[in-house]
């Protein structure tokens, strides 16, 4: 059950996006860098694939996402602990974790109303072939769960440091490492001093592998089970931390 | 109304504060004073539940801050030091937001908004964001969002620092006339305000209390009657402890 408190602080994060030039920022690079590098002539292109399918927006997903995901989780908690609003809020009637949830599923509504934006992709598709309509959920499905992890990642980092820019790059380069932890170049380098159980613990870590496989239209207990784990051992993070560093 | 039981709090190994123990009695005007450093915003914070104490406890009206918080918390009203706010938010939405934060009743909440806008002389900048406001009217939507909920209790920490002079006769009459029916603890460093506001005075330093009586006998201690006087001589013995 959603409580008055949870409700009241998720509408106002999600409003403050669009209170100030970051929501409109966001989405005007994502819609457009996305959009450009789907269409863009090169390999991989939309058109070069000659198939029906959001294969090659699918694709750079990620690569958009690792940075502006964090530019959307770095004032998260940053912000209210360095203009002092954190006290105003901790002396409301609401719980450390009512308050992170309600910060992070807002900045993630925001997200997906980024993702929903793209609906012109699927109509392009639907005008040209007869895609496959079920990967294209399932590729959508994947993008949410991705951001999601990210988020929890920056949601992290933000409560953290008083510091936007330092929350910026320590979720940029966790994430980054996250999505490469399963690339051969990474394991290769991995091998030479690691034992093996440990490079498959690394592998099983990687986010592209887990996005990969859900946004091909495969759904795996597995992807769906790191994910959840992924975005609730983050979020438990944040909380604890919070309830440690919120009074500094 | 307000019970404070052997307040600790430590960080890391510096004590902050040291067994802090008063009651504040409804209609009282508590003026906590004492020098930058001196241990008054921490026990602020720990009234209000935004830090715990390392030992002992506090009760707001017969509820305690440890064991109960979230009630203990709905009869306060709290404004923090430099009145922090959501400054990209207009006055309006902020006030909104903070009585959906409360839990309030949302079919009085125009209503409510509307009174404490009248209350803290507000209307003329009920659209305007925040950012755009001057420090006085800051302060006076820091003191709304305060109000929002008719708490029993008003906690405002250091509430006229940085205002001009006017601005903080504004401030003071606001206080003044909440005083008849709330009990009001305000800290301070500046003397004036005791005389202004309070009817009982805390002098705290290092973390303990060195003084609690009303602002005529802190004067009385006084050969010349200045409060810095006296204020220098308690706290500077209490430093050479």
């Amino acid at each position: 059950m959603l409580t008055p408190q949870f409700k009241a602080l998720y509408k106002k994060e999600f409003q403050s996006f669009f209170k100030t030039p970051l929501g409109y920022v966001f989405l005007v690079i994502f819609l457009f860098g996305l959009g450009y590098m789907t269409f863009e002539p090169g390999r991989g292109s939309f058109f070069q694939m000659r198939e029906a399918s959001l294969r090659s927006f699918f694709e750079y997903v990620p690569w958009m996402c690792i940075f502006l995901v964090p530019a959307v989780s770095m004032k998260l908690w940053a912000d209210e602990r360095k203009k002092g609003t954190v006290e105003l809020l901790f002396t409301m009637p609401i719980t450390v974790k009512e308050a992170s949830l309600a910060k992070f599923f807002a900045a993630w509504t925001f997200i997906a109303l980024a993702l929903f934006l793209t609906f012109p992709m699927i109509i392009t598709v639907l005008l040209l072939g007869r895609p496959d309509l079920k990967i294209i959920f399932l590729g959508y499905a994947s993008s949410l769960l991705l951001a999601g992890g990210m988020l929890s990642i920056g949601s992290f980092f933000s409560s953290m440091t008083k510091n936007q820019v330092v929350s910026f790059i320590l979720t940029v380069a966790t994430c980054f490492i996250l999505l490469m932890a399963g690339s051969p170049p990474v394991l290769d380098l991995l091998s030479a001093f690691a034992p093996k159980y440990v490079l498959n613990i690394f592998e099983s870590l990687s986010l592209l592998d887990h996005f990969e496989s859900m946004s091909k239209g495969v759904i795996r207990l597995s992807d769906l089970a790191y994910f959840t784990i992924m975005i609730g051992f983050w979020n438990f993070s944040s909380v604890v931390l919070l309830n440690e560093n919120k009074a500094e | 109304m307000i019970i404070v039981e052997s307040l600790c709090k430590k960080f890391d190994d510096f004590p902050a504060v040291k067994n802090v123990s008063f009651q504040v009695e409804k209609g009282q005007v508590l003026g906590l004073l004492g020098p930058n450093g001196a241990g008054k915003s921490t026990t602020m914070r720990m009234l209000t539940g935004f830090i715990s104490p390392t030992s002992g406890d506090v009760h707001i009206c017969g509820d305690s801050i440890l064991t109960e918080k979230e009630k203990a918390q709905a009869h306060i009203g709290y404004v923090p030091e430099n009145a922090p706010l959501y400054d990209e938010m207009d006055v309006t939405a902020f006030l909104e937001f903070i009585y959906d934060l409360r839990g309030l009743d949302l079919n009085q909440r125009l209503t409510r908004v509307q009174e404490i806008l009248k209350l803290c002389a507000l209307q003329e900048v009920e659209f305007q964001k925040i950012e755009t406001l001057s420090k006085g009217y800051k302060r006076r939507v820091s003191l709304a969002q305060a109000l929002i909920h008719d708490p029993r209790v008003l906690i405002l920490d250091e509430p006229t620092d940085g205002l001009d002079p006017n601005q903080k006769h504004e401030i003071r009459k606001v206080i003044k006339n909440l005083a008849k029916e709330k009990t009001i603890v305000i800290s301070t460093h500046i003397l004036e305000e005791v005389d202004a506001v309070c009817d009982r005075a805390i002098i705290m330093s290092h973390g303990v209390i060195c003084f609690d009586g009303t602002p005529a006998t802190l004067k009385a201690q006084s050969p010349t009657g200045k409060l810095d006087d006296v204020f220098r001589k308690i706290t500077a013995a209490e430093e050479r402890c």
